[in-house]
């Protein structure tokens, strides 16, 4: 609750006021350095040699990088020095396996007679380019987080517009069921991914200024505190957008996120226990109804259930994503070496499944980890902030990343049932990569704040100030 | 707010734990599992990188692989058809293997470790591995003989050498073209297995193994048989022989299926003459005589209640009733009630009492052979176990021959060879037509070696009595039994 009021009470130790910005340029390298084994390694398990355009992939991607870590130098010298690096390890992953599932694609084209398709790798580090640059002008452009605070409603009626525009006619389509994504001309968007960093946003700043309401109105039902009913009205709209979602954009990742995330955010703002406990009742009331009502939903639960009921029909997507993690084993078969485009939506949704057959359970940990490091160096962030409004918002953006990797893992991993959502930074898509940029460029805008060490204090200041109150 | 961002951070890592145990499970501990799954093209795609070995019989390929270009390097072709289909079974990169195809597919993948020297060798050459080759134990002319007397009737064929168990014809009726199984067009196969599926007769069962049926009359041997083993009687022993036999319990009776008594004009007759005759009220009282227990040990000896049973393709397990009381002892002993047999089964009976009393294990795989056809192993025949004696199996043969030369059995006869038998008509039930039996051995003279042993039956046979085993099922029994004696083998 008490946010830290003077210097002494700082939550930042003095060792780490130093930039540590070495520090992130040698994980830097490390992290391309990784990249670029795996890329020889591909080329070594596909042709027997290295590839040729490894030394174009270096400079591009290591350019990349080298952008963003300058923009950090110039722009938030204090930030998190670990972020970047682990951001960048597994987007470099990300795009291996993304060529190399290209290869797989041209090769069995030309089996069958047909041209090969447009690589996808190539477009995918144009969104990396593009991510990067959003990065440096989400850097440049919020130099104080705190001025997010005041596009509050700003942030909630984009979120909303962003979430419903795949809905107006002639502008969404449908891929795969879902109608997520907008087309204009040539370009397809899915704003749904930009959607959930206005929408935390406005999380973020609607809570700072009703926590207090939120936490300290309420009445006593049967030893359970229950807030009272007009402050349940956000909650409510939340979970019935969700709901929304659920129904007409058939999208459940996407629902599951934002529920998730506000309700978290209401616990942490108001450290009332009883929102947990009504929005883990609003989600089963919602999970019943949509399972109840929708059968798209049912038919998910069902292939969650037994996948192996319609091997060939339903569950095909699941069962051979399955049937890849257990062809990877241990360590995998190595890059270039299995099989992962037998895996469906290979390149997007069920990536990790084509990771993990190639790169083993040794290598799927290992991404997974990195995850981890990258949702607990936001939820320090969150938590060494020295603004409310700072704290919400790094806990909102970190927690939205770790769940959405735990429903796409847990998805294609048969933990909890399939929904259709990009995994960060590793699947292929522009706006998933684009927004993911984005967002880590706020986390970091934050952390760059709550590192900075703060000015000394100057006694004499406060001796002057004395002697003016008692004139 | 730290105290729940703390929580929060606690509950992030819970959630990252679940997900890092949930891939160790699926990739260490499920891993293998989900690897053999039927139907993992993966699994199968790596085999269809190697040439697959052949299936073969007498010499001939009745599987074997060729080189394709297109995605899966190998097609697995089958030459003669549906002929073999249910003893090669299919393989197919959609619904897996099944048969030798799947009960071999170690050797016939190259995967086996009798191979594994080679495999080495090849390693080290850089050579392609190969699969070794599978020779089965069928005589292709008797496999002939019991499709064609099939001939697309519903029913199944199993022959046998009594001698060593060797299978030397299966076929189970109607069959299907595992070709199309096999195809590497996956929506045509698919479109070929949904149709199978679908098909009321299901041409993918194996009835020669895989289904059980009520013996019928067929099972007067194995009460035959308990009662000679008893040494209370013998073949010319009078046993009751009326029009129909009154059940203990019951108001109900046990007819004779031409309602007649078994001799005309006594209402007890000879052992011999009752088997001859097919006589459900002889058998009846024999077996109420001797008991449930005694005809439920002498199923056993011939095979019956052996689970697990393989050759190497699973086969059903043949059953005699757990505990029936003593109207269904009398039903039990000529077959009916709760008794169920495979063809197979039925067919290791007449080897048993062919082979002087001792049952063989029915085997399929004659050898297994390196790529190179040098022989890696092969099946050494095995005793299952001495059902009766050699007297009890000498009696059993001469009443056997009665039945094919003067009794219900004369469809099996053969020019020059003596032939014995046993028809057999199971009721199933009230209002559905029966199914025609009839099992039997040759040569069958006394002193003579039995060569070939058969089970023969026609499902929904139709008809009353005896007569539609012997109309239906005896000549089938015949032309297979001369194929093998036939070929001089």
């Amino acid at each position: 609750m008490s946010a830290p009021v003077g210097p002494s009470a700082t939550t930042v130790t003095p060792a780490s006021t130093a930039s540590r910005r070495n520090a992130e340029l040698g994980l830097l390298v490390f992290a391309l350095a990784v990249a670029l084994a795996a890329f020889a390694t591909l080329g070594l398990g596909v042709d027997g040699a290295v590839p040729a355009r490894i030394g174009s992939y270096a400079a591009g991607f290591g350019g990349l990088l080298l952008v963003a870590h300058l923009a950090l130098r110039r722009f938030a010298p204090y930030a998190d020095p670990v972020l970047l690096p682990a951001v960048a390890l597994l987007n470099g992953i990300g795009l291996v396996m993304i060529y190399r599932l290209d290869i797989a694609e041209a090769a069995s084209a030309e089996r069958a007679g047909r041209p090969a398709p447009a690589p996808d790798a190539l477009s995918q580090i144009t969104w990396t380019a593009l991510g990067v640059v959003l990065f440096v002008a989400v850097l440049v452009l919020v130099r104080d987080h705190r001025g997010l605070q005041r596009f509050t409603y700003t942030a909630m009626a984009a979120g909303l517009v962003l979430l419903l525009l795949p809905l107006v006619p002639g502008l969404g389509t449908r891929i795969f069921g879902a109608q997520i994504w907008i087309r204009v001309g040539p370009f397809s968007f899915q704003p749904g991914e930009v959607a959930k960093i206005a929408l935390t946003i406005f999380f973020a700043g609607y809570l700072v200024l009703k926590r207090d309401v939120l936490a300290l109105a309420r009445r006593r039902v049967l030893g359970v505190d229950l807030p009272r009913m007009r402050d349940l009205g956000p909650i409510v709209v939340v979970w019935l957008v969700c709901l929304g979602i659920l129904v007409f954009e058939r999208d459940l990742g996407t629902a599951v996120l934002f529920f998730g995330s506000f309700v978290m955010l209401l616990y942490v703002a108001t450290e009332r226990r009883s929102w947990l406990i009504l929005g883990t009742l609003m989600v089963l009331a919602g999970g019943w109804l949509a399972y109840q009502a929708f059968a798209h939903v049912r038919t998910r639960i069902d292939i969650w259930l037994d996948p192996f009921a319609d091997p060939q029909g339903a569950g095909f997507q699941l069962v051979q994503g399955l049937y890849g993690l257990a062809a990877g084993g241990l360590l995998g078969s190595g890059l270039g070496q299995g099989r992962p485009d037998l895996i469906p939506v290979a390149k997007t949704d069920f990536i990790v499944d084509a990771l993990g057959e190639e790169l083993g359970l040794t290598g799927l940990m290992a991404l997974l980890l990195l995850y981890g490091i990258v949702v607990e160096r936001g939820l320090r962030t969150a938590i060494a902030a020295r603004d409310s409004f700072g704290t919400l918002l790094a806990a909102g953006l970190s927690f939205i990343l770790a769940i959405q990797v735990f429903v796409v893992v847990g998805g294609v991993t048969r933990l909890i049932p399939l929904t259709g959502l990009t995994t960060p930074f590793l699947s292929y898509g522009g706006s998933s990569l684009v927004a993911n940029w984005a967002l880590v460029a706020l986390l970091l805008r934050i952390s760059d704040a709550a590192r900075r060490p703060a000015p000394p204090p100057v006694p004499e200041t406060q001796e002057a100030l004395t002697q003016v109150v008692r004139r | 707010m730290n105290r729940p961002l703390r929580r929060m951070g606690a509950v992030v890592m819970l959630l990252f734990a679940v997900l890092l145990v949930n891939v160790n499970y699926l990739q260490a501990f499920r891993a293998d599992d989900l690897r053999n799954r039927p139907g993992n093209s993966r699994t199968i795609l790596e085999e269809y990188d190697r040439e697959r070995g052949p299936i073969l019989v007498d010499g001939r390929a009745v599987a074997d692989s060729v080189a394709t270009d297109d995605q899966l390097r190998y097609l697995r072709r089958y030459p003669s058809g549906p002929l073999f289909a249910h003893a090669t079974g299919y393989y197919s990169y959609v619904y897996g293997a099944a048969g030798v195809e799947r009960a071999e597919n170690d050797v016939l993948a190259g995967n086996d470790d009798r191979l594994f020297v080679r495999r080495l060798g090849n390693l080290i050459t850089g050579e392609e591995v190969q699969g070794g080759a599978v020779s089965l134990t069928l005589d292709p002319a008797a496999q002939q003989a019991a499709a064609e007397g099939l001939d697309g009737r519903k029913g199944a064929v199993v022959a046998l050498d009594p001698t060593t168990g060797a299978i030397l014809a299966l076929v189970s009726s109607p069959t299907y073209d595992p070709n199309a199984l096999s195809s590497h067009d996956g929506g045509a196969i698919r479109g070929a297995y949904e149709q199978l599926t679908a098909d009321e007769d299901q041409p993918l069962l194996d009835r020669a193994l895989r289904e059980t049926y009520p013996p019928g009359s067929t099972f007067k041997l194995v009460t035959a048989a308990a009662a000679l083993e008893s040494g209370r009687y013998d073949p010319d022993s009078e046993v009751p022989g009326p029009a129909e036999l009154d059940l203990p319990l019951t108001d109900v009776g046990l007819p004779n299926s031409d309602r007649a008594q078994c001799t005309p004009g006594s209402d007890t007759t000879t052992l011999t003459n009752a088997l001859r005759r097919s006589c459900n009220s002889s058998f009846g009282a024999v077996g109420l005589d001797l008991g449930a227990d005694a005809l439920r040990e002498q199923a056993q000896a011939f095979g019956f209640g052996q689970e697990d049973r393989t050759v190497p393709l699973t086969t059903a397990t043949s059953a005699f009733p757990e505990d029936p009381d003593a109207p269904q002892t009398a039903q039990s002993a000529i077959g009916q009630f709760d008794v169920r047999a495979t063809p197979l089964q039925v067919a290791m009976v007449a080897a048993g009492i062919a082979n002087n009393g001792v049952v063989m294990e029915p085997y399929l795989v004659d050898q297994v052979q390196a790529p190179d056809l040098s022989v890696l192993d092969r099946t050494e025949p095995e005793e299952l176990s001495a059902a009766v004696s050699p007297e009890v199996a000498a009696e059993l043969r001469a009443m056997m021959v009665e039945v094919v030369e003067e009794g219900t059995g004369t469809n099996g006869q053969l020019d020059g060879v003596t032939v014995a038998g046993k028809t057999g008509t199971a009721q199933q039930g009230e209002g559905e037509p029966p199914h025609a039996w009839f099992t039997s051995f040759a040569p069958a003279g006394p002193g003579e070696t039995a060569r070939v042993a058969v089970a023969v039956v026609i499902e929904d046979g139709g008809g009353e009595a005896e007569i539609s085993g012997n109309r239906l099922a005896a000549p089938i029994a015949q032309d297979v039994m001369a194929a093998v004696l036939g070929d001089g083998g």
